[in-house]
């Protein structure tokens, strides 16, 4: 074969590779286009919601007064309950499986049963809560039924971030304190935790984020949708200063007070829709803009 | 260093030999390490004791529902109307919506996220990843009741002008929105798969003369498989149990039809409009949401099982 006939195969497979960067760019483009447009369009439509009285109003029958007070409240108060369980819970079972697990078969079952749990739906953990802990434990209606079903919700999440940033530590650190006589325990405290706590805060910040958007639970349970009063608060002037009455209290949160004004074909409720929207996107947004940065960071800050 | 290291070095005056006292502290720390480690274990344990909390209380409220309801009408009654005076029970109008809702979805996610993946592993240069990944990623961040008012305000409208006659809520709405929602679980479990074929692959495949796509499609890409098809399975169970965009976009009323254009509810939209009604705890339309959670969790564990088999056959092969 003649040298000069490779020159339009050459350039064949050039003008190939150069058409699929077009395609790859442009099907990377259709993503951030619907994340630009989807932001864009909840601005424009809920910006001139977004003022003090908003955040500081009850819901109401009417549209121009109604706000979204109790329903960013309860937000935080679910959002609490599920931190302060999911997370010892996630990093204590997250170590146990990478650090203390041998392989044996009631380990296996707990690593699959994991993997299976981070894909059930969150629905079916609603369903789960209303059964067991609305009507089973007699739980009610609450703000710790809310916690506790979300808890169980990003527990496989948390599982799995704290494992990944145990994983990342050499083994030469563990065989180094073992060395010196450390224990299990010791070389977990004291080495491992504080080494790893960047990949696991940036796991647990996704994990919220998450949390913080979740609807369906939480109808499923039977959160209300209009609550016009807040829980009791958790401090007070008397003895013993702190109450945990509030974890009883029934509640909203900020993706069903926005669910069920979409719901209504009342133009002026849609535009409180976008303004609540947008309270809720800037918080999960804004964490999981920390948790990149933390995760930035940690890249360039460890070096083995 | 620890608190039991020091006692040991400041040796303790009532003991009459240190070496009893490392002893006994042994046996002590014995004792505390094996307690440790017993309450870690309940702590992964405790995963255990989630699942069968989920089907325990799934199969028990549904076993009262299904002696109500015979099997054989379950399965084969084409109506779902379990609220009526004169309730049906046939769970196929809720499969068929929850089926074509996921394959719409699948439709724009797993082309869209396999090129994205194929573009950034394999074209990309580093700085243009490491700034789009993220980007991608802040895609699965937004909360999906946020789907739902731009599925219903934004794309619906966009939708109604491209196709005439169609109706406000429709399925081929939801799902669309559902694929974009997605795309980067697809795309980000799929690069990474592709990253981590080995670099001698790609130089055998150009060294034979392959271009770049040739190599990612003919190479890279069967050799990255079964992390991709378990990127694609991880899609598939969050798109059937994927809840407000449906709830909010593809309307509430069962509807046995396979044509997106239509409206239709899913098994998870059934689900919260029963929940947001004030259902009486122990009737036959409370036990239909957990009948109809119980099909929903058979079909995801069904994926989900898929998953794990085809991660671990990736992870065995690199």
């Amino acid at each position: 074969m003649d040298m000069t006939d490779f020159g339009p195969i050459i350039k064949k497979r050039k003008r190939q590779d150069a058409l699929f960067n077009i395609v790859g760019i442009a099907c990377t483009l259709v993503g951030i286009v619907a994340l630009g447009a989807l932001l864009a369009d909840m601005l424009a439509d809920g910006l001139s919601r977004l003022d003090p009285q908003f955040f500081l109003s009850f819901p109401s029958r009417f549209a121009a007064r109604a706000g979204i007070l109790s329903s960013w409240v309860g937000s935080l108060m679910i959002i609490a309950v599920t931190a302060a369980m999911a997370v010892p819970l996630g990093v204590a079972a997250g170590v146990y499986l990478e650090e203390y697990a041998s392989k044996n078969w009631v380990n296996t079952i707990i690593e699959t049963n994991i993997a299976n749990l981070a894909g059930v739906p969150s629905i079916i953990y609603g369903l789960m809560a209303l059964g067991l802990l609305v009507y089973g434990l007699g739980l009610g209606q609450s703000v710790l039924t809310g916690g506790v079903t979300l808890a169980f919700l990003i527990l496989p999440i948390v599982i799995v971030a704290t494992r990944e940033a145990l994983r990342t530590i050499p083994q030469g650190i563990r065989e180094a304190a073992y060395a010196v006589g450390s224990t299990k325990w010791q070389v977990t405290r004291y080495h491992l935790l504080p080494y790893s706590t960047g990949g696991i805060l940036t796991g647990v910040i996704i994990a919220l984020s998450r949390a913080l958007g979740e609807t369906a639970p939480l109808i499923t349970i039977g959160a209300l949708t209009f609550i016009a009063f807040l829980p009791p608060s958790p401090v007070s002037t008397e003895f013993p200063f702190l109450s945990f009455e509030w974890i009883w209290s029934p509640f909203s949160v900020l993706p069903i007070q926005m669910f069920n004004w979409v719901s209504r074909p009342d133009q002026d409720f849609i535009v409180n829709a976008a303004g609540a929207g947008l309270a809720l996107i800037t918080m999960t947004l804004s964490l999981n803009a920390v948790a990149i940065v933390i995760r930035y960071r940690m890249r360039r800050s460890i070096k083995w | 260093m620890s608190v039991d290291s020091n006692a040991i070095e400041r040796g303790d005056a009532r003991v009459s030999s240190p070496l009893k006292s490392i002893a006994r502290k042994g046996r002590f720390v014995g004792i505390k390490e094996r307690f440790i480690e017993f309450l870690l274990f309940l702590a992964a344990f405790s995963s255990v004791a989630v699942t069968t909390g989920i089907v325990g209380v799934l199969v028990y409220e549904s076993s009262t529902f299904f002696a109500h309801v015979p099997l054989i009408d379950f399965f084969t009654d084409t109506m779902w109307t379990p609220l009526f005076a004169n309730p049906r029970f046939g769970i196929l109008p809720l499969v068929t919506g929850t089926v074509v809702t996921t394959g719409v979805a699948l439709l724009v996610a797993i082309p869209i996220g396999s090129i994205v993946a194929i573009y950034l592993s394999e074209f990309a240069p580093p700085i243009v990843r490491e700034v789009l990944k993220p980007i991608l990623e802040l895609l699965s961040a937004v909360p999906t009741v946020v789907y739902g008012y731009f599925a219903l305000l934004f794309v619906g409208p966009i939708l109604q002008s491209l196709i005439p006659g169609l109706p406000t809520f429709n399925m081929l709405n939801a799902g669309i929105v559902m694929g974009i929602m997605i795309i980067p679980y697809v795309s980000s479990l799929s690069e990474d798969a592709l990253r981590s074929v080995p670099m001698s692959l790609r130089e055998s495949a150009y060294s034979l003369g392959a271009n770049k796509i040739i190599t990612a499609l003919k190479v890279v890409y069967p050799a990255a498989l079964s992390g991709i098809i378990a990127s694609y399975i991880l899609a598939i169970s969050r798109a059937l149990g994927e809840t407000m965009i449906v709830a909010i976009a593809a309307g509430m009323q069962p509807n046995l039809t396979f044509d997106p254009r239509e409206p239709a509810a899913t098994i998870t939209a059934f689900i919260v409009q029963v929940s947001l009604g004030d259902l009486p705890h122990g009737s036959i339309g409370y036990q239909s949401i957990f009948a109809a959670g119980l099909v929903l969790f058979a079909i995801t564990l069904v994926f989900n099982i898929l998953g794990i088999y085809f991660r671990k056959r990736f992870r065995e092969v690199y």
